[in-house]
């Protein structure tokens, strides 16, 4: 079936669960997860209402594919208003959350107004109830998660829920499903903490059937054939993870390093993927202890690790000696080498705090490298930073920042706030490397063209999980383009904008096009669901999302203006490797971009364009 | 020949690709809740363990079975729950010391694997090989094997 065509809506303020029919149009035109939530949201809030505040909404969606047996289909997103970015905020998750809401019956939950005090949401297939959460505020997302298990005596519910950071309005804070899956980044944890909603806790008994079963099971086979046979998919990602990257993009002077100055990291193979493989000196275990899939996933590229007992960071801390997320490369630039540090131990221990009191890894690393750059410039000073100093390289600085963040307390406040907040502050908003209030990932756009692109034009603020053209710039998927090249870049960027639209709405996880085209998702979704969803209509509809996206970002009052890159990517060249002496040409890609996508000059969607595309 | 189930978790994924094809094959739906195989994960060590019933050959849940709604499989060894018999009493589930044996409300009847006839739908699922349907005599073989290979290299070379 697809959808269950059931949603669950919540209303904070009075306290009252009401079920609703799924808009069934809408899912025709916007299939489910990142494309129907957003369609919803458009419709529901005022674009240029303040995220923290009641009129905001929060939507869990998951997709049709979400919660069966297609690979990687178990995700959901959470969409809402951003707090980071003022923009469209859309964060997916993997784990098992997406699937069991799926399995209780439910295509989707909208979060609306304020709890006068903190609640969660328990989901016991039609049963549903807000419940008190006094007991659970101020507690981490490890602590909230087994609480709620034990207070219903069952050990099967599966729980997303924000920890301190969403609490305290980390405006980076994330949401973390199955103890280190994370719907990580925009903030909308810190829209959860605004609505004093702790957890989310399901338990679902009534599963999920294809809409052509027999079709499904042909179609979805094949594609964890692909998968398995493919270089990426089958052997790079579960081996490495996403850490496969590190060596890879260090090598081609693309890794952003003390906070984008330079391009290049001296320390990266000590914190690469192979690594995390390697025989510690001080116990003669790896840092990695196995791979670990997400729901119905083939690929299995996460990565769990454990920290070593005798690193200064755990080592009177017992409590840190167990197994959890490891870091994935995002987050081991980001607290690594961003920051100049290449202590794999001091990296794991910090992302396990961002798991453990959710917050995204990616942009606190990105303000804290910020923060160094402030430091050693004397913009601030040990007096700001209540006398910790922030040199880049500096390990206890991290360390120390990571914990005071989690915990809402000195410094850690302002690095709560983000890099663009903090630049501003402290009189240097250059030095922010953002764009529309969010940080960067772990891709230098000056060594990869397209990647600058990607980042002006993101609908969520700087992100590559919206047009990952460093598959073809990089990997040579679909096709080899070179990263020093801007010919050809506009429309590799737009391709990729929509397809990945297409994936983030359908209950798959984007890794999957490492290995698949729309030829092989396209026949899993038509089997998945009723209706029309020939490759050429769902691209079509990546094409809406991306558009409808882009409106709401238009009417929140961003402008061409905000579709742009700091100067130091559009000034500064690259120092070192392949890409010395450029920067990001951006000015020569981005016009050329809005007349593909049928925009203005200032990039507004014209009447034509929003006509083809029925919005 | 007899063939019996293989698990070996260090193989396992956690992915559910085996829960949902258990679910799917005999209750026609994805739903892990329904599934005769369960993966349990112990996320403190870093390890996912699948787990069903190993066909016990003296079965504790067929002897304590009052109605003699268990019975052996004889073509595949498997012991199956046979619906029409069977009154839901689980006194099976008491029985049988693995807990591989459970009561599903909704049917009103236990369910256990009953190796889907002799072709295991979560062994053809499974993305990487955990779970093998393998000559019931020699379970032990591929790990025999590995430690062979392991004694071999590691002898001092004459």
């Amino acid at each position: 079936m697809g959808w269950h065509g059931k949603i669950l809506r919540v209303d904070l303020s009075k306290g009252t669960c009401k079920t609703e029919d799924l808009n069934k149009e809408w899912a025709q035109s916007y299939l489910g997860q990142r494309g129907l939530a957003t369609k919803y949201l458009c419709e529901e809030i005022d674009p240029k209402v303040d995220p923290l505040s009641p009129k905001n909404k929060l939507i869990f969606a998951t997709g049709p594919l979400t919660g069966t047996m297609a690979s990687t289909g178990g995700r959901y997103s959470v969409i809402t208003k951003g707090p980071l970015t003022g923009c469209i905020a859309c964060s997916n998750s993997g784990g098992y959350w997406g699937a069991e809401l799926k399995f209780a019956g439910w295509d989707m939950v909208i979060f609306e107004g304020k709890s006068k005090k903190p609640v969660y949401l328990y989901i016991n297939d039609d049963e549903v109830m807000l419940l008190p959460a006094s007991d659970l505020w101020g507690k981490s997302v490890w602590e909230t998660e087994p609480a709620i298990k034990a207070k219903h005596q069952d050990p099967q519910i599966r729980v997303t829920s924000i920890g301190r950071a969403g609490e305290n309005g980390v405006l980076y804070a994330g949401i973390v499903n199955d103890l280190h899956r994370a719907a990580g980044r925009s903030g909308v944890g810190a829209v959860m903490g605004s609505k004093n909603l702790k957890a989310i806790a399901v338990r679902g008994t009534k599963g999920d059937k294809p809409h052509d079963p027999k079709a499904f099971m042909k179609a979805t086979e094949a594609g964890k054939k692909v998968l398995a046979e493919n270089a990426v998919t089958g052997q790079g990602l579960p081996t490495y993870g996403t850490q496969v990257l590190m060596n890879v993009i260090n090598e081609i002077g693309a890794m952003p390093t003390r906070n984008w100055r330079e391009v290049q990291f001296e320390g990266a193979a000590h914190i690469s993927g192979e690594a995390m493989h390697e025989a510690r000196k001080s116990d003669g275990k790896a840092n990695l202890v196995t791979n670990q899939a997400c729901f119905g996933c083939t690929i299995a590229c996460g990565r769990i690790s454990k920290i070593d007992e005798e690193h200064y960071t755990v080592k009177t801390k017992p409590e840190y000696w167990h197994a959890s997320g490891g870091v994935e490369y995002e987050a081991a630039w980001a607290l690594g080498s961003d920051t100049g540090i290449d202590d794999l131990e001091a990296l794991t221990y910090a992302n396990f705090l961002c798991n453990e009191d959710g917050f995204d890894p990616i942009s606190f690393g990105a303000t804290v490298a910020a923060a160094m750059e402030l430091y050693e410039m004397g913009a601030i000073t040990k007096k700001d930073t209540g006398g910790l100093e922030l040199n880049f390289g500096s390990t206890e600085a991290l360390v120390t920042l990571t914990e005071l963040t989690a915990k809402g307390e000195g410094f850690g406040k302002e690095i709560g706030l983000g890099s663009k907040r903090l630049c501003e502050k402290y009189g240097h908003p250059d030095l922010s490397m953002t764009v529309k209030g969010q940080e960067f990932p772990a891709y230098d756009a000056r060594g990869i063209q397209g990647m600058g692109l990607t980042y002006a034009t993101s609908n969520r603020g700087a992100c590559h999980l919206r047009s990952y053209t460093v598959a073809s710039e990089v990997m040579g998927i679909p096709e080899k383009t070179d990263p020093l090249v801007t010919e050809g870049k506009a429309g590799l960027v737009k391709a990729f904008q929509d397809a990945t639209a297409v994936v983030d709405s359908s209950g798959l996880c984007v890794f999957v096009t490492f290995a698949w085209s729309m030829e092989d998702i396209g026949p899993q979704i038509q089997a998945a669901c009723e209706g029309d969803w020939s490759i050429d209509n769902l691209l079509l509809m990546g094409e809406r999302i991306w558009n409808l996206e882009r409106n709401f970002n238009l009417a929140a009052g961003m402008t061409a203006k905000d579709d742009t890159l700091p100067k130091r990517l559009l000034k500064e060249a690259a120092k070192t490797g392949p890409a010395k002496g450029r920067v990001n040409d951006l000015g020569k890609m981005l016009p050329e971009y809005y007349e593909l996508r049928g925009w203005t000059k200032e990039g507004v969607p014209t009447n034509k364009t929003l006509d083809r595309l029925v919005l | 020949m007899l063939k019996a189930l293989q698990i070996e978790p260090v193989k396992c994924t956690g992915c559910l690709q085996c829960e949902m094809a258990c679910s799917y094959e005999k209750e026609g739906v994805f739903n892990p809740a329904k599934s005769r195989i369960k993966v349990f994960n112990f996320h403190e060590e870093g390890r996912m363990v699948p787990y069903t019933c190993t066909q016990c050959a003296e079965a504790w849940c067929l002897h304590a079975c009052p109605v003699d709604a268990i019975r052996l499989d004889a073509e595949t060894g498997a012991k199956i729950v046979l619906d029409i018999l069977c009154v839901g009493c689980k006194v099976c589930t008491i029985a049988c010391p693995f807990g591989t044996i459970n009561y599903n409300a909704s049917a009103g009847v236990v369910v256990k694997c009953d190796l889907c006839g002799g072709d295991p739908e979560c062994a053809k699922a499974c993305p990487t090989d955990a779970i093998t349907y393998v000559d019931a005599d020699w379970t032990g073989l591929g790990r025999m094997r590995d430690w062979a290979d392991k004694t071999a290299t590691e002898q001092p070379q004459a």
